[in-house]
């Protein structure tokens, strides 16, 4: 599957990545040669399989509802570089 | 039989089709995915842990309890509980939103089709049939008014599970969607799943609305959000499907957006510019596994659900006498029908639910206080019922001794004995106080002895001023016929 | 004895239970050889006070007779486990500065059981290469180079396998998505493990591909591999996907007698253009296993050409999820002149992300998008269940597989790094084990025509790393590396 270069920039809009727009082509390339190559697996007849949904085959394990975290605010914000008092901050979200 | 509003525009009649999606915050400790608490109102990021800050390389591990829970008010919807359901990752970017991702339910989900009996203004009863349940991750906050140049994110609410439970589109207009809307937080709190605090933001609701004339299909719909109360929801669905008719009958399309709730103002606007409509792209959470819960369990948990809202009404009716009105109100809420429950042992019935629904939720109600709230308990409103009924204080002593006991505190007995309220009920004291108000009214007695019967009321009245309200006006009645005849 | 440094993790317990040295003085060996070391550029990042610190806290443990398992081993760790108040970076520059506040379980493990974290390597960029070129840090050479050939150590745990042949450590822990443990050690010519699914803990381990993702040993022999597996996995709470197996005692089965065992031999693995050295190798192994008494029979993996592509639907799936967090806020890089939200989250994604991370996030995306979901990404899962039902077959009928682990030797830095897909098929024999889970180890075998190493691939039934590590055991026996080592000049 080709894409073409709208694609690339909406998927990249998507993934909040921006691309320049002299490297968009060469994206779409890549890209492209990726995809097409990944398109061999049409060949395989995946009729009544299911889907892989966890290589060990169990069941979610489940915990018990006891408060043993949290509690260190300070831990939590020191590796942001824009932060007030403990909270995080970004530029002024408009709603 | 129910008869919805329609609402008639400048060309044609049209009828609402309502949907709503509730987020309620599951009562437990920890949240969802971490051993972080679940609390409201803490220091920003103190009840946060690596996981929900989603540091490099945390791992999510489910809550035991937060499941039951959803198990739980699967039940109480009557709905099916799926013994296998998987986590999906929710793909979008918000700075609350710290993974990038939120874990949800896509395409199994815990709990399935469901259904809730609401009451109508008409008595009548309409069922709404439910979608889903499905658990979620909470996202945390952002205050946007501290700072004209940053908006501020805290985390403590980033975990906290809630239980999305979706409606059908069954409702037909907003009276119905209140309705609804309060049933659904009734029977959470009934189960005690989550406390239904929707000023606290433990319960909240997005509307999706369409409109269409009779008989056509369905319109485009738009959502609402940021509605913050049973009383907004429903006037932002007036608002907006008044504002879809417009809209259509100018011979324009309704965008399929969503749109903000203005309270101030009562109206919706376009929320954002068209950030694409959101492709999640959703897909199976790879670090969690399909979560299998046993029929052993699903059925454990249904038995150990409280007596629902229908039940109890339908108890109440029975057990009580009680009318269906006075039983819907009693039981709309878990404590407010525990609280008639412990009153009304020993005492009259009637008396006591008539008392209970007009005065003591009045009084609730005008102060703007939650039962949990309330200075007086159920023993306290017992002693003063008692009071009344013993005929040791008039009916109107007792409203303003009851409005004492909740303002400025105190037992019904105390404030009776320190001020002196107990009715006067001996007939020679009465007599006393009727043959001075005659003495010193001569020309009133003349007038009601020459035929002004009405009279008698007035003096009824001198006796109790008299008396400052404590003189029972049954047997002051009595009397005073029984002077004025000679 | 020759050199402290050459000593593996074995021969290390052994001296320091001996007192034929400290532990103290080891590190410092280990210490001084890797700061003078300007060419190989295998490490990010190195504490020497902080590791002879503890080196001594060994000492005096073993003085006090309370010895620990790896007690005073000095092992490198892959830049990708998060240490305590160490910088880890992941080699990108989207987590500069990042000082985690939490400790990895697998370096938790390490630690507890006494060893000597001796310093964090050099990875390809969020584990996503096979070469260590993307790496935020710079290249990494392969000690094997020779002259004016510069080879790359493979990746993405390029820098552990290279500390590991170059013998800047005892022993190196690295991470294996689709090969990245397997492929450098066959490059670098030492051995590589990588565990079933959910034997090591994820927790702390920076996410690339989350199904994928495991932790293991790189290290100069089979048995040391096994040593260093048996501490560092086990059953982890914090981990959903860990798995409540007991871990057995993976150094006896090191000497296990694999009379009798059955070892299937894949015919998709003969792949067209598989050049003559390796299929030598391939071909010395098995009369290896023969004479061991091990029985050789052909087995068929029918779905092995599409475990490739599959991966590079999953693996990048998954990965543009996990690296969705990596948005300025909460650690790491921040771009600066930013006006608004939108360009807070593209502005320092765009310059935090190297071009490989950048492709797979795309690539990722848009096989989860909106109408591509079911051509892709369900496809590739469901194409996966058929890999993992080949695998269940052919166990049934054997005890482990035998293939080559790479192609081909290690490559040219700059060769292969302008053709995605031609550097995607490095992988090409490791990925399906990685699909299904399975445990796979490779051991250096032999040299290719150039000299390079070239590894053979054992793998396993899930939680079965006794056979694999037994049957690795005997070739590693036979195959006589050492010498080779010692012919090209790798070691004294």
């Amino acid at each position: 599957m080709s894409l073409d270069r709208a694609t690339v920039i909406r998927i990249a809009n998507l993934a909040k990545i921006h691309i320049d727009d002299s490297e968009i082509d060469i994206f779409t390339r890549e890209l492209s040669q990726i995809l097409n190559w990944v398109e061999q697996l049409n060949e395989v007849d995946v009729k009544n399989v299911k889907p892989m949904t966890g290589v060990s085959g169990m069941s979610l394990r489940e915990r018990e509802d006891e408060v043993l975290d949290g509690g260190y605010a300070d831990k939590i914000v020191k590796n942001s570089k824009e932060k007030k008092k403990n909270s995080f901050s970004v530029p002024k979200v408009i709603e | 039989m129910s008869n919805p509003i329609k609402l008639k525009g400048e060309k044609f009649l049209w009828e609402m089709v309502i949907g709503l999606e509730v987020h309620a915050q599951i009562k437990c400790k920890s949240k969802l995915f971490s051993g972080a608490a679940c609390d409201f109102g803490a220091e920003p990021n103190s009840l946060v842990s690596f996981v929900d800050a989603a540091m490099p390389g945390m791992l999510p591990v489910i809550n035991k309890e937060a499941v039951n829970q959803a198990i739980k008010t699967g039940h109480a919807l009557n709905a099916k509980i799926n013994e296998i359901s998987v986590f999906d990752r929710k793909n979008y970017f918000y700075p609350d939103l710290p993974q990038g991702y939120q874990i949800s339910q896509f395409k199994s989900p815990i709990v399935g089709e469901g259904w809730i009996d609401i009451s109508l203004e008409d008595g009548s009863s309409k069922r709404v049939e439910i979608e889903r349940l499905h658990l979620e991750q909470d996202a945390g906050k952002s205050t946007h008014d501290q700072d004209p140049n940053l908006s501020f994110i805290d985390l403590n609410r980033s975990g906290i599970p809630l239980m999305e439970i979706v409606s059908k589109p069954d409702m037909r207009d907003w009276k119905e969607a209140g309705a609804y809307l309060r049933k659904l937080r009734s029977i959470v709190r009934y189960i005690d799943t989550c406390d239904g605090n929707m000023d606290e933001g433990s319960l909240r609701c997005d509307a999706n609305v369409s409109v269409r004339t009779e008989g056509d299909v369905l319109g485009t719909r738009c959502e609402l959000k940021n509605l913050n109360s049973v009383k907004f929801m429903m006037k932002a669905i007036e608002f907006e499907a008044n504002r879809q008719i417009e809209v259509l009958e100018g011979g324009e399309k309704v965008e399929q957006e969503t749109r903000l709730y203005d309270p101030n103002k009562n109206e919706t606007r376009s929320m954002r510019s068209k950030e694409d409509a959101h492709d999640y792209r959703y897909f199976p959470d790879p670090d969690l596994l399909p979560l299998h819960v046993d029929l052993q369990r699903i059925n454990r948990l249904k038995k150990e659900l409280p007596e629902l809202p229908d039940k109890k009404k339908a108890r109440f009716e029975k057990e009580y006498n009680l009318s269906s009105y006075d039983a819907g109100v009693l039981t709309a809420d878990i404590q407010h029908a525990n609280f008639f429950e412990k009153v009304v042992v020993g005492r009259n019935v009637k008396f006591t639910a008539n008392w209970i629904i007009t005065n003591f939720f009045g009084m609730l109600n005008d102060l703007g206080k939650s039962i949990d709230e309330s200075p007086v308990d159920s023993e306290q409103l017992g002693e003063l019922l008692d009071l009344i009924q013993d005929g040791i204080i008039s009916g109107r002593t007792a409203k303003d001794v009851f409005e004492e006991m909740f303002t400025k505190g105190g037992n019904a007995r105390q404030i009776v004995e320190s001020k002196g309220l107990k009715q006067i009920s001996n007939t020679d004291e009465l007599e006393k106080m009727v043959k001075d108000v005659i003495d010193e009214n001569n020309k009133q007695v003349e007038q009601y002895r020459s035929g002004n019967e009405k009279l008698l009321g007035w003096f009824v009245g001198q006796v109790m001023k008299k008396t400052g309200g404590t003189a029972n006006p049954k047997i002051v009645n009595e009397v005073i016929l029984r002077l004025l005849k000679n | 004895m020759g050199k402290l440094s050459d000593l593996g993790v074995e021969e290390v317990i052994n001296g320091l239970s001996n007192k034929s040295f400290s532990a103290k003085e080891l590190v410092q060996a280990y210490i001084d050889k890797i700061l003078e070391d300007k060419i190989l550029n295998a490490f990010v990042r190195v504490n020497p006070e902080k590791s002879l610190k503890n080196a001594e806290l060994s000492d005096d443990r073993r003085k006090r007779n309370k010895v620990l398992p790896l007690d005073g081993v000095p092992i490198a760790v892959k830049d990708i486990f998060c240490t305590k108040n160490e910088e880890t970076n992941a080699s990108s520059k989207i987590l500069e500065n990042f000082v985690p506040q939490y400790e990895s379980t697998v370096t938790r493990k390490l630690l507890e059981s006494g060893g000597i974290i001796i310093g964090k390597t050099s990875m390809d960029e969020f584990a996503m290469g096979s070469s260590n070129e993307t790496s935020n840090n710079g290249v990494v050479l392969n000690p094997w180079s020779k002259g004016e050939k510069k080879l790359v150590p493979g990746g993405s745990s390029g820098g552990s396998a290279a500390a590991v042949s170059a013998r800047l450590c005892s022993a190196a822990l690295g991470t294996d998505t689709g090969g990245s443990i397997r492929q450098p050690a066959s490059f670098c010519g030492v051995v590589g493990l990588k565990p079933t699914y959910g034997r090591c803990s994820r927790w702390g381990i920076i996410a690339f591909a989350s199904s994928l993702d495991q932790a293991g040993p790189i290290a100069r022999s089979v048995r040391d591999a096994a040593i260093i597996l048996e501490q560092i996995s086990g059953f982890d709470t914090m981990d959903s996907t860990s798995v409540d197996k007991k871990v057995p005692n993976l150094l006896t089965a090191c000497s296990q007698s694999i009379k009798e065992k059955t070892i299937g031999i894949p015919g998709e693995y003969q792949i067209s253009g598989l050049s003559d050295d390796v299929r030598n190798i391939w071909k010395q192994g098995i009369e290896w296993l023969k004479s061991a008494g091990a029985n050789i029979i052909d087995i068929s993996l029918p779905h092995t050409p599409y475990a490739l592509p599959a991966y590079y639907i999953v693996a990048p799936a998954e990965a543009s999820a996990n690296l969705a967090r990596y948005d300025g806020i909460k650690y790491g890089f921040r771009a600066n002149n930013i006006t608004s939200l939108d360009d807070l989250y593209s502005k320092t994604r765009s310059e935090g992300f190297g071009a490989e991370v950048k492709r797979r996030i795309l690539i990722g995306t848009y096989v989860l998008s909106a109408g591509y979901y079911d051509a892709y990404y369900l496809k590739a899962q469901k194409v996966r269940t058929k890999i993992v039902q080949d695998f269940n077959i052919a166990f049934e009928k054997c005890d482990a597989i035998l293939t080559p682990t790479t192609p081909a030797g290690a490559f040219e830095i700059g060769e292969k790094s302008h053709n995605p897909v031609e550097m995607y098929l490095n992988d090409i024999f490791t990925v399906p084990a990685s699909l299904a889970g399975l445990p796979a180890i490779s051991l250096p075998s032999g040299l290719d025509n150039n000299k390079r190493p070239l590894g053979l691939q054992l793998i396993g039934r899930p939680f079965d790393e006794e056979s694999i590590l037994s049957v690795a055991s005997v070739l590693e026996d036979s195959a006589n590396f050492r010498s080779m080592e010692i012919e090209q000049g790798i070691v004294s």
